[in-house]
């Protein structure tokens, strides 16, 4: 029998426009010791999902049909009794942003002894005692030190971990996860991805993972079920799934996704067109219908489609899964090679960044060097804390540099702060920022920033003119010209970032710095935002910085890569250079801690311990000294990395030399 | 923490300090000056040139301002005690000691002889106001947020704001015209003496609740505000999703910091139950410290009026001091 069932679950909440259905029938079987993942888009009903087996659906919300069996229990049915006994004691929570799920008032100590003590009445010793233990599981060094800090004295991957740890106290029978390494930095969210394998291992707690990131979903889960606007219409086993998606929207969410070897020239992403519709508005017979390429009138908009068993325990939702083709067949649209023109545009030269911090020094960034071509795109990635954000805004002058040489345009903007440029210098560097939300005047219609940018940088004068220019720009973004009018309350993510680029295009720049430009998006939108961005980026012959920690991202669209770590460059160099031998051992292990959308495909698996160091600190030798997983001895410590020149400006700062470097295995195989 | 305390001390006397160099400076300008002041409006202008004379009045500021303190800190005899002036002022403590803030001329008295009972009136109001307030205010605020948008919360919200937006005076009015004029259970007016008739506590039960209930209301709707802040953040869910019991959500996880807010509201509430409650005052003839400013004010009595003036300004920087500590005892956070 299975340890969770749910049966024709419908879930409610009323708004003031009448009663609406978030899941509207929803069916769903997890084992004992099963690792179910469930991955969608934002608004098809996940968290809602999680939060009704959990009985907290607030005061509007509520189950009129269906059941929530756990362990022979209705809990759609539950006593607020029963329900207590069950929440944090057979059922346990991880919660997707660790930061604001602990309470910052109470210690770490405080809070992880509250568990035991409510489920097993263990005493304040015993509750010591198994909080201590737990915390050794998460591998947390120095348990009694950690039970005595609040929260704000840990980091991300610490806290996660506590709650990870506070879930595991009272020793439940299933694990829900709510996007649990959202947010994180791809080798913390590496080694959660590890710990939560070995503790599923250790307990035999059945894990229901929720995410929209399949990468993830594929490191952890064993079967994976796909929802969309609030049903479920795809249910696998994780191998099978990602070797033949049947659903269409299961096809879409892959396309979205670059593949691990796939770049811009060769496969473009393919984004679904359309958005998920709200609650309750998705048609009756497919939600899918209005997105679908492959709908067919008479067949797809009669009846409710049911769950239809393919074969090999692979459930689809989709009347027509049997007419789909094979594989998807990519847009024919293929892009042309990379300009190979070599107009240096951007020349950074010993840019550093230095914070005074009392007497001590904080250096975020310290003697940077790259050089972006005209027309290329240039990725930024490290880990957070690398000194990205400082160098983006370095460039665009909302922050100057305190040393170095940044030649933009005949002239050194190292310490121009952007109110001492010149209009054509700001208009020449513009910036694209990661959340819309924050960077669109809420009271201004989103056709506002565009004629100011358009008069300010001296593009259009007059009504008329801007008027015409900025339906011009709209229509860039592939947005309709009457959208100019709207509230950016009133645009999608994803419109709202394409608004942000179509304000960074007003004045035709030459460099556009792009800080995780879409990070904030669904995969998707994702693709949409990204394929929109190189397209326009291409035809004005724009060069791109982009600053990112996908690096799936970056391996599909950029042309060189810059890797850096505690404000200093580890590695340079065109892309495909840097996804394979030699790699800087950073890089290596960057690489190894991406989570790869296909269960095909074997990662080395490498972790690095331990947490980046603080800039206001950093060791003396190599930056990476710390927690390098190859580091060769005091050398690094002391002495700063020679420069290794590997062809094509591929450049490696590291005392291993290049030909050791090189006789490593690739991070990246396909298992056959 | 001790270092905190003791830097903050350190910052509240230099505030002190430069607070009572600018009340001298607003009392010395106002209109008239001061030596006429001090002798009222019908001395002779020789007289006044006299005392002006004798008073240095045409001393810089500053200079002033230093004979003023050395006055005020014992280490100068006030110079209007002096016999040969005539102006009959007499200290019993003397013309020389520390906390002299001088002659009142409108209670023809020593300002220390006026100003501590009247304090001491407005702190027995205040007292019993605060210790009304508070408990009151955070009962029904953090009922009301702890489930917000049910009945209960609508219910105090609107009496919260009804009782906020009537006026001190006209509620003073209407308690008095029910309790007074026509039930006759409770005096009209508050003098605080025995012979009225009315035993003392009779006479601050009026008074007390106009405060408590004008102010009361204030209080709640701020720590309800917090509180459903609070209970609506991730982590008051996680109590609830830990199976803790409900009491515990509350007491433990929501409470302490849905209170880090209104903190400093309730002690700033101090301020005005001291200085500002002189509507009540007058309402109720109370002889109470902001009626006494007031009358001061009027009357153009220099010394008292900075004597008070000092004193309100004392009891801000106090509470601002404790509501300081108080906030880094209550938020981790604030502690680095």
């Amino acid at each position: 029998m299975a340890l969770l069932s749910i049966r024709d679950l419908r879930v409610e909440y009323r708004t003031s426009r009448g009663t609406v259905a978030a899941i509207p029938d929803f069916s769903l079987d997890i084992g004992a010791g099963e690792s179910f993942g469930l991955v969608g888009e934002s608004g098809c009903g996940k968290s809602t999902l999680i939060m009704a087996i959990m009985g907290y659906m607030g005061r509007n919300g509520g189950m009129p049909r269906g059941q929530i069996l756990f362990e022979g229990k209705d809990l759609a049915r539950a006593t607020p009794e029963e329900l207590r006994a069950i929440r944090g004691g057979r059922i346990a929570i991880v919660y997707q942003e660790p930061a604001t799920a602990l309470n910052p008032s109470l210690t770490i100590g405080q809070q992880l002894m509250e568990v035991p003590i409510a489920h097993t009445g263990a005493s304040q010793r015993e509750a010591r005692a198994a909080a201590a233990r737990v915390l050794q599981d998460v591998h947390l060094p120095d348990p009694d030190s950690v039970m005595r800090r609040y929260p704000h004295q840990l980091s991300g991957g610490q806290k996660q971990r506590v709650v990870i740890a506070m879930a595991l106290l009272a020793n439940p029978a299933l694990l829900l996860l709510d996007e649990p390494t959202t947010g994180l930095d791809v080798t913390v969210e590496a080694t959660v991805l590890d710990l939560l394998n070995e503790l599923r291992q250790k307990y035999g707690t059945a894990l229901f993972y929720i995410s929209h990131n399949l990468g993830v979903i594929a490191q952890v889960c064993d079967r994976i079920g796909v929802m969309y606007a609030g049903r479920l219409v795809e249910d696998a086993p994780a191998a099978e799934l990602f070797a033949h998606p049947r659903h269409p929207y299961t096809r879409g969410l892959l396309a979205s996704l670059p593949r691990p070897g796939a770049d811009k020239h060769s496969h473009p992403l393919v984004s679904i067109p359309g958005v998920v519709p709200s609650a309750g508005r998705a048609p009756e017979s497919c939600g899918f219908l209005t997105r679908c390429g492959f709908a067919t009138p008479g067949v797809c908009d009669a009846a409710p489609v049911a769950m239809i068993d393919s074969g090999a325990g692979h459930l689809v939702r989709c009347a027509r899964w049997q007419d789909l083709p094979a594989e998807q067949v990519a847009a024919a649209a293929t892009r042309g090679a990379a300009v190979r023109e070599s107009d240096v545009v951007m020349d950074a030269h010993d840019i550093s960044r230095v914070f005074p911090v009392g007497r001590r020094k904080l250096l975020a960034n310290d003697r940077l060097n790259m050089a972006a071509q005209r027309g290329h795109v240039l990725a930024v990635v490290g880990e957070s804390g690398s000194g990205k954000s400082t160098f983006a805004k370095v460039l665009a002058g909302l922050d100057t540099a305190t040393g170095g040489k940044l030649r933009v345009m005949g002239a050194d903007l190292a310490s121009v702060p952007v109110r001492r440029r010149t209009p054509q210098q700001v208009a020449a560097i513009q910036m694209v920022f990661q959340n819309p939300d924050g960077t669109l005047n809420p009271s201004h219609p989103v056709g506002w920033p565009l004629a100011r940018a358009l008069r300010k940088f001296g593009i259009a004068s007059g009504k008329a003119d801007i008027e015409k220019r900025v339906t011009a720009l709209l229509d860039m973004v592939r947005l309709p010209p009457s959208l100019r009018h709207a509230l950016p309350r009133q645009l999608s993510g994803g419109q709202k970032q394409r608004i942000a680029i179509a304000r960074a295009f007003a004045g035709n720049p030459e460099l556009l710095v792009a800080d995780e430009p879409v990070s904030a998006l669904d995969v998707s939108v994702q693709a949409a935002v990204i394929n929109l961005l190189l397209r326009i980026q291409e035809e004005q012959g724009t060069t791109l910085v982009f600053i990112s920690h996908d690096l799936g991202l970056v391996r599909y669209l950029a042309d060189e890569v810059v890797v850096m770590y505690l404000g200093q460059v580890m590695e340079a160099g065109p892309t495909a250079a840097i996804f394979e031998p030699p790699y800087h051992p950073y890089t290596e292990a960057l690489l190894s801690a991406v989570p790869v959308p296909d269960p095909s495909i074997r990662t080395k698996r490498i972790r690095l311990q331990g947490e980046i160091p603080s800039p206001l600190n950093v060791p003396a030798g190599c930056r990476f000294a710390t927690r390098c997983p190859r580091k060769l001895g005091t050398i690094c410590d002391t002495t700063p990395p020679p420069r290794r020149d590997n062809r094509d400006g591929h450049v490696i700062h590291c005392h291993i030399p290049l030909e050791q470097l090189a006789e490593v295995e690739p991070v990246f195989r396909h298992a056959s | 923490m001790i270092r905190y305390m003791l830097r903050r001390g350190a910052e509240m006397l230099i505030t002190l300090l430069v607070a009572s160099f600018l009340v001298f400076l607003v009392t010395e300008f106002s209109p008239g000056n001061v030596a006429r002041k001090t002798l009222g409006a019908f001395a002779l202008q020789s007289q006044v040139d006299l005392l002006y004379e004798k008073l240095h009045l045409n001393d810089p500021l500053l200079v002033r301002y230093v004979r003023w303190a050395g006055v005020l800190t014992g280490l100068q005899a006030d110079p209007l005690q002096d016999p040969a002036l005539k102006l009959d002022f007499k200290d019993p403590r003397g013309d020389q000691y520390f906390g002299n803030f001088g002659y009142s001329t409108l209670y023809k008295a020593p300002v220390n002889d006026v100003l501590w009972d009247r304090l001491g009136n407005t702190a027995l109001l205040a007292g019993l106001a605060f210790a009304v307030i508070v408990p009151l205010s955070l009962l029904l605020g953090v009922l009301a947020g702890m489930r917000a948008g049910t009945t209960l919360d609508r219910v105090v919200s609107t009496i919260s704001i009804i009782m906020t937006s009537i006026p001190e005076f006209a509620l003073g009015v209407i308690l008095v015209a029910v309790f007074v004029v026509w039930l006759k259970l409770l005096p009209g007016t508050s003098p605080l003496k025995n012979n009225s008739g009315w035993p003392i506590w009779t006479q601050l039960i009026l008074p007390v609740s106009v405060l408590a209930l004008y102010d009361a209301g204030y209080v709640a709707r701020i720590v309800r505000a917090s509180m459903a802040e609070v209970m609506a953040k991730p982590y008051v869910r996680t109590a609830v999703l830990k199976g803790l019991p409900w009491r515990t959500v509350i007491l433990r996880h929501a409470l302490r910091n849905a209170l880090i807010a209104p903190f400093t509201v309730i002690l700033l509430q101090i301020n005005w139950l001291i200085g500002g409650v002189v509507v009540t005052e007058l309402v109720f003839a109370y002889p109470g410290f902001g009626r006494m400013l007031l009358d001061a004010s009027l009357f153009g009595d220099v010394s008292l009026i900075e004597a008070a003036t000092l004193i309100a300004l004392f009891v801000a920087t106090a509470t601002q001091l404790l509501s300081d500590i108080g906030y880094r005892l209550l938020d981790p956070q604030a502690r680095r």
